[in-house]
């Protein structure tokens, strides 16, 4: 029985050739979205003659995507799953029509109904997520439906006029800053400190990895590839931090941004539950068949997209100092076209928390460069709808291949 | 000879399906195309009409070779296929339907009386009085069968391929579609009859070809053949080295322990109570024909369908076994047929797959620690001899023997007491089936149990100590000790007319 030989031995060479190209393509991908930004980027450097990368511009840039980035994470969790939410935007608009009702009009402090908002918020997850999971009600209606109920009581809670102003403490989640300890001329030391940290820490990571699969194995990834890309995201880093840290620091939102990035992607890379939501994206059958409950998480997923989604509508609210009827209109587009440029599958299972926030910056940066070159509205709209295609093209177009 | 198929062959990646296939239609006959899943039909068939590309081999329609690239080809070149989920749109019109893709046009429009005209033409002959300006979804599964024949026979008009056309139909239905297939055949039509059904086989077919592991193990006149033989023809019956050994394994099966016992589980429209007891450390298996109830039974005892009747007991009490998680939780495994579907998740990796049902049974808030994970992927990658570059490939990467022995280190990872094996060696290559033969003898001298369930009766002899035979979704005859050979086991799943009443009997 010891001859005995399998398809995979008869063809080693072949096997082994074609996995490594198909590794090699998968990571095209991941490598592709990484070098797209840095390629928009500099793009738009260039053609705004250097305004993109002004301190002042960069935080605004992050500030004004927070809310799309916050939602988007949220968003890939329930694409993974093999899901949609199209309800994301009416949500943010609700929960920041419900703070500026609890904070303003009925006097309730602002801490207290923050935690309040986001409750409601991962209550309305609950909601949706409990006809999808349990009674498996597509979720494109279910969020679509959700999608008009919650525009509708927007409009109603605000009886169709703005309110506002939140107190200064409130508003500062979105346009407060890190303060500084040290009190350097002309630089915030800590967010710069911060931000250096952060670089070496991913380094770190990364160099730690690499070093435990050469242990168990050989790594796949080449050697110079690694090198590139791990030097690439350290000075990237270090160089937004010194930028950030030479205008204001780093804002408020950006650092809740990147603990919820940081969180997320390992929850959904190493963490249990995150892997599950793979697994039911995968192959729901074979999941349930392995125990599973399946039913469980779908549910959890949606609950936690609503608190993301109400989150963002605190922040968003907190950014214009006033709740609107017309707030969070269309951002589900926008959200959902960020994580499907970030390489997540249309048929669940696959995608990245930093991909979808790559994804979100793309489009974030497209918007901010063509914006300062004067492009008009309608040419942005276009721009942006091709890229979305495109990247999508190209992801199918890969996997065919492979 | 109307057609004729010539050392037709086609691999999938990690499969053969097809190896040198020699298949004759004459006109004016039908002939049955039989065999289990994974025997080679529907891949014969979609090299027949275009879905398919074929890897070699020719085949001659009217002496002419041919070699069509798309279904309408094939179409066009006389060859016309009804499937089973009729392929025709129920919310059109019946007229509208057979008269797709060349409506009548009067002034560039679509001609409604004309059009109505011809459908009525076309049905002429087939013995049904309808009302063709009525949507298709209105009629019955049997009158949309017909239609289809209709529409196919009149686009086509050399071969007709029926495939599993009588499986949603009842008996006066099956009736009214066989006399529409006889008056065809009368008109002169080579019709090619894919059934699992062999009473409508003999009742039907003048010839029949049996498929098996895709080769053609026969052809023969219906009449002339009985139904053993056939049946023989279809599981297998080649006694191999391997069977004989496990002959002289059987006397020591029944001094061991009770481990399970099943009471009167069943569930209406997918199988019939029945009792079963299971020992420790004990190779049960379920035979029987295709659609006998062996994949319902044991997603019975899983939980995938939940008993609506009887209980379940171990020695320590009742068992409960509602749903795969109570399953899960009992101490069961189950390795499905379908690993594509319902087994494997292909975007995750060879280690995820492997620790999945462990993970899920011990809950999220106490995750195996990566070391942990990393060394029960390395342990069973190693044991099973799973052939993978690294435990982080993803597992749609691999073969089809070696997903499967994830699957199975899936399974053997729980450690479970009582594991169910659905056709563990369907779609994978000889080495790698002759492995997990010696797995499962392996696994069972630790004590645990298994039933495992296949289609080739050598395989189940080789390893099993009992045999369930199923048909009709009840389970007909128990076979121990020198009964467990292939001829006995082919005698019970033929014995439907010849003796009813003993199987009755054994089915309490």
């Amino acid at each position: 029985m010891s001859d005995i030989t399998d398809s995979s031995t008869d063809g080693t060479t072949g096997e082994q050739a074609r996995a490594s190209w198909r590794f090699l393509k998968n990571h095209l991908r991941e490598y592709g979205i990484l070098f797209a930004l840095i390629a928009i980027m500099a793009f738009f450097q260039v053609a705004t003659g250097g305004i993109l990368l002004r301190p002042v511009n960069l935080t605004n840039l992050v500030l004004q995507n927070s809310y799309i980035v916050i939602m988007a994470i949220g968003m890939l969790l329930v694409i993974v799953a093999g899901h949609i939410d199209l309800s994301v935007g009416s949500v943010l608009g609700f929960i920041g029509a419900l703070a500026a009702v609890m904070i303003v009009n009925w006097e309730i402090p602002y801490l207290l109904a923050a935690i309040l908002c986001l409750a409601a918020g991962a209550l309305i997850g609950m909601a949706q997520g409990f006809w999808i999971a349990y009674f498996r009600i597509p979720s494109f209606i279910v969020t679509l439906a959700g999608m008009l109920v919650f525009k509708g009581l927007t409009l109603w809670l605000l009886a169709g006029q703005s309110v506002g102003p939140f107190p200064r403490q409130f508003q500062l989640i979105s346009s407060g800053f890190l303060a500084d300890p040290f009190n350097v001329e002309g630089i915030n030391l800590l967010s710069l400190l911060i931000g250096l940290a952060v670089a070496a820490g991913l380094a770190g990571l990364a160099i730690r990895n690499r070093a435990a699969q050469a242990r168990t194995g050989t790594p796949d990834e080449p050697m110079a590839f690694f090198a590139a890309k791990t030097l690439i995201i350290f000075v990237g880093i270090a160089y937004m931090s010194w930028l950030m840290a030479g205008f204001r620091g780093l804002p408020n939102v950006f650092i809740v941004m990147a603990l919820l990035i940081a969180v997320y992607s390992f929850v959904t890379s190493r963490m249990t539950v995150g892997r599950r939501i793979y697994a039911i994206g995968g192959n729901e059958k074979a999941a349930m068949l392995s125990g599973i409950n399946a039913k469980r998480l779908t549910f959890l997923t949606f609950a936690n997209m609503g608190m993301l989604a109400a989150l963002a509508g605190l922040v968003f609210a907190a950014r214009l100092n006033t709740a609107t009827p017309k707030a969070g209109a269309g951002f589900e587009l926008d959200v959902i076209a960020a994580v499907f440029i970030g390489g997540a599958s249309m048929a669940g299972g696959v995608g990245t928390v930093v991909g979808a926030v790559i994804g979100a910056f793309i489009m974030g940066v497209m918007n901010n460069g063509m914006s300062i070159l004067g492009i008009g509205i309608d040419y942005q709209q276009v721009i942006k709808g091709l890229v979305l295609l495109a990247a999508v093209i190209f992801d199918v177009m890969n996997k065919n291949k492979g | 000879m109307l057609l004729s198929i010539r050392d037709l062959s086609k691999s999938f990646p990690g499969t053969r399906a097809l190896d040198g296939v020699d298949f004759d239609l004459r006109a004016g006959e039908v002939h049955a195309l039989l065999g289990e899943n994974g025997a080679g039909k529907s891949t014969l068939i979609k090299c027949l009409t275009g879905a398919y590309r074929r890897d070699a081999g020719e085949i001659r329609l009217d002496g002419e070779k041919i070699s069509p690239s798309s279904t309408s080809e094939a179409q066009e070149l006389g060859i016309g296929t009804v499937y089973q989920e009729v392929n025709l749109l129920p919310n059109l019109t019946v007229a509208q339907n057979l008269t797709f893709g060349r409506e009548p046009r009067r002034f560039g429009m679509v001609d409604g009386k004309a059009q109505r005209e011809l459908a009525r033409e076309m049905l002429d002959g087939y013995g049904l009085d309808i009302d063709v300006g009525r949507d298709l979804g209105a009629y019955s599964v049997a009158v949309r069968q017909i239609v289809a024949i209709a529409r196919a026979v009149a686009l086509s008009g050399k071969v007709l391929i029926l495939d599993e056309p009588t499986a949603s139909l009842d008996a006066a239905e099956v009736r009214m579609l066989f006399d529409v297939i006889r008056d065809l055949r009368d008109r002169g039509l080579g019709i090619i009859f894919v059934s699992h059904f062999l009473d409508q086989v003999f009742a039907l077919c003048d010839r029949l070809t049996v498929l098996r592991n895709g080769r053609k193990i026969t052809t023969e006149t219906t009449a002339d053949l009985d139904r053993v033989k056939l049946i023989e023809h279809m599981l297998g019956h080649e006694l191999d080295r391997a069977s004989e050994e496990a002959a002289t394994t059987d006397s020591v099966a029944d001094d061991r322990p009770e481990l399970l016992r099943f009471e009167g589980i069943g569930r209406a429209g997918v199988v019939e109570p029945f009792d079963l007891t299971i020992r420790k450390g004990e190779v049960i298996g379920l035979a029987g024909l295709l659609g006998s109830g062996r994949t319902e039974t044991a997603e019975l005892m899983f939980g995938v369908r939940t008993p609506q009747t009887g209980k379940t007991r171990d020695a320590d009490g009742p068992v409960s076994h509602a749903t795969p998680r109570e399953a899960i939780a009992a101490g069961f495994g189950f390795a499905p047929e379908d690993r594509k579907t319902h087994g494997i998740i292909a975007d995750l990796s060879v280690r995820e797959n492997i620790i999945l049902a462990m993970q899920a049974h011990r809950g999220w808030t106490r995750p195996i620690p990566r070391a942990e994970q990393d060394a029960i992927a390395e342990d069973y990658i190693a044991k099973l001899d799973i052939r993978t570059s690294d435990a982080d490939k993803p597992v749609g990467d691999l073969s089809g023997g070696n997903q499967q022995k994830v699957v199975l280190a899936r399974w053997l990872a729980m450690n479970p007491r009582y594991l169910i094996l659905d056709e563990p060696t369907r779609g994978i290559d000889v080495g790698a089936h002759a492995e997990i033969l010696r797995l499962i003898q392996e696994i069972t001298e630790e004590g645990m149990s298994i039933l495992v369930i296949s289609s080739e009766l050598d395989e189940l002899i080789a390893v099993v100590d009992r045999v369930i035979v199923l048909r009709d979704r009840k389970h007909m005859r128990e076979l121990t000790g020198e009964e467990v050979a292939t001829d006995a086991i082919v005698r019970a799943i033929a014995s439907s007319d010849h003796a009813p009443d003993a199987a009755r009997d054994h089915a309490r």
